[in-house]
């Protein structure tokens, strides 16, 4: 048993860093940049008007509507679209990009309700003492108001964050050959479906057990501040 | 000199002030008094802009709002510069060590040397006795002392008045006691100050000029020794309520 189990793991460790991780990381950065912008967007009440505000009344518009349709379908679904169903109209879509744009976009939606309700759940009394102070807008959110929020927003961005690691094993269906696809490849040669699967799945739990370490630092190190009584 | 002309505000349907006109003094404490919910909140955030009043004029010097025509940006910021507030629950950073909470505006804002507003701060601190806690976060202190930090935060920026929304109402009478003090030695110092309190007493040894407002209006305005000894039925019945409790 354990000849199969060592003898398969050079072949899944390569599909994992070849592509299972690179996949997380990469739409992971490209969606929490999404998410912040978009919770930005829905966020902010800029002072402005005329044609401006005409302009963010339709970029919130574009937002929400983003987030809605996201939300409401199925992941595996998106990614056939992007990949099997945008060619039809022109659009040929490599399948790692194809993949890393579906999670991005996925996790952009999801990761931007996240933020926003961090966001909101900063006390309107931090922004007075900001602005009465002469902090600016922009100012008073990133010396202030996100690092307050970043600690709010760190256990569910990374219980996101460990979803998307495990929603990797999606992309084996848009022939990418991430760990999941590697594990069938193999249980198929060497009829040994159970032993196969057992070991990918332990290979997945090792990987998300890192980043949950990575996330208890995390939370350690941004609440040093809350210490003593609180008040 | 901070002047305001005929201020009005609404939320609403509801209009909490209904026009107030009066002069803030300079190197003067101006103490606002008043039942609850007759607009002192309101009136002390529109002189910071926090709150943008409706109607009327704010004026220093030569730098003027009327808002009822546009003003820019810029204006609003220099009016803002010259005052500074302290809230209530003091509102501090949490995330901030205390140092941090006075040096964040001069440095960031103001763009002041960091050396330079790291020493203001300590001397700052100092004066108030709390250097000590300059690593500390502001959770690791009492109510009393994070009040005496946030005052610390509103003069790091030199703003010509500090307007001080209730700052002892949240607390007890003995950190009740170090802030007034406090407060009592900035008077002295000749630190303009407008105050919306219930403490007479405070009224009593640091007010210069005293405004009661009463639903929305200036219903007094004048010198202490005008306030404690006027025949005004309303002030008087304030005044009872007020020793009652
Ligand atoms: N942001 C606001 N929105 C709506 N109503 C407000 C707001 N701020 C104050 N008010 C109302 O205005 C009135 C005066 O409030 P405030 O200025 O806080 O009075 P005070 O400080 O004298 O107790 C109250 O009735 C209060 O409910
Ligand atoms: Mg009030």
């Amino acid at each position: 048993m354990w000849e199969i189990i060592i003898s398969s793991l050079p072949s899944l460790i390569e599909a994992m860093l070849k592509y299972t991780i690179p996949l997380a990381l990469i739409s992971f950065a490209f969606g929490m940049i999404i998410a912040i912008g978009v919770a930005l967007i829905k966020f902010l009440n800029p002072k402005i008007n005329g044609l401006l505000s005409i302009f963010w009344k339709l970029l919130r518009l574009v937002a929400n509507f983003y987030v809605w349709i996201f939300r409401s379908t199925p992941l595996l679904v998106q990614l056939f679209i992007i990949f099997f169903g945008l060619p039809s109209i022109g659009i040929k879509l490599p399948p790692f990009t194809a993949a890393v744009i579906g999670f991005s976009l996925n996790t952009g939606a999801y990761g931007s309700e996240t933020i926003r309700s961090a966001l909101m759940s900063v006390s309107k009394d931090q922004w007075d003492a900001a602005y009465t102070l002469g902090f600016s807008t922009p100012q008073t959110l990133w010396r202030i108001i996100m690092p307050q929020a970043f600690r709010i927003v760190l256990p569910p961005l990374s219980n996101e964050f460990i979803g998307l690691v495990k929603d990797t094993s999606l992309a084996s269906t848009i022939t990418i050959a991430e760990m999941f696809q590697v594990s069938q490849q193999i249980a198929a040669q060497n009829f040994q479906p159970l032993l196969m699967y057992v070991e990918v799945a332990a290979l997945y739990a090792f990987l998300c057990t890192i980043l949950s370490v990575l996330q208890h630092y995390l939370e350690n190190r941004s609440s040093k501040f809350i210490k003593g009584d609180g008040n | 000199m901070l002047k305001i002309k005929d201020i009005k505000k609404s939320f609403g349907k509801k209009e909490v002030l209904k026009g107030i006109s009066t002069i803030f003094p300079e190197k003067k404490t101006t103490v606002i008094v008043g039942p609850s919910g007759s607009g002192k909140t309101t009136l002390l955030r529109s002189l910071d802009l926090l709150v943008k009043p409706d109607f009327g004029i704010i004026e220093f010097d030569d730098l003027k709002i009327n808002f009822s025509e546009p003003f820019t940006n810029k204006t609003a910021n220099a009016l803002r510069d010259k005052t500074s507030m302290v809230f209530q629950n003091w509102n501090l950073f949490p995330n901030l060590t205390i140092l941090q909470n006075i040096t964040e505006a001069p440095i960031y804002v103001q763009k002041v040397n960091k050396t330079t507003a790291n020493k203001q701060a300590h001397e700052l601190l100092t004066e108030v006795g709390l250097d000590e806690y300059a690593d500390a976060y502001p959770s690791e202190l009492s109510g009393g002392q994070q009040q005496r930090i946030s005052i610390c935060r509103a003069l790091a920026v030199k703003p010509e008045y500090i307007l001080l929304d209730e700052p002892t109402s949240a607390l007890d009478p003995e950190m009740e006691t170090q802030v007034l003090e406090m407060l009592e030695r900035l008077s002295d110092q000749g630190q303009s100050m407008i105050m919306v309190t219930h403490n007479m007493q405070f009224a009593k040894n640091a007010a210069d000029k005293i405004l009661f407002i009463e639903n929305g209006k200036a219903d007094f305005d004048g010198t202490k020794d005008e306030f404690f000894s006027t025949s005004s039925p309303r002030v008087k019945e304030f005044l009872h309520g007020i020793s009652l409790n």
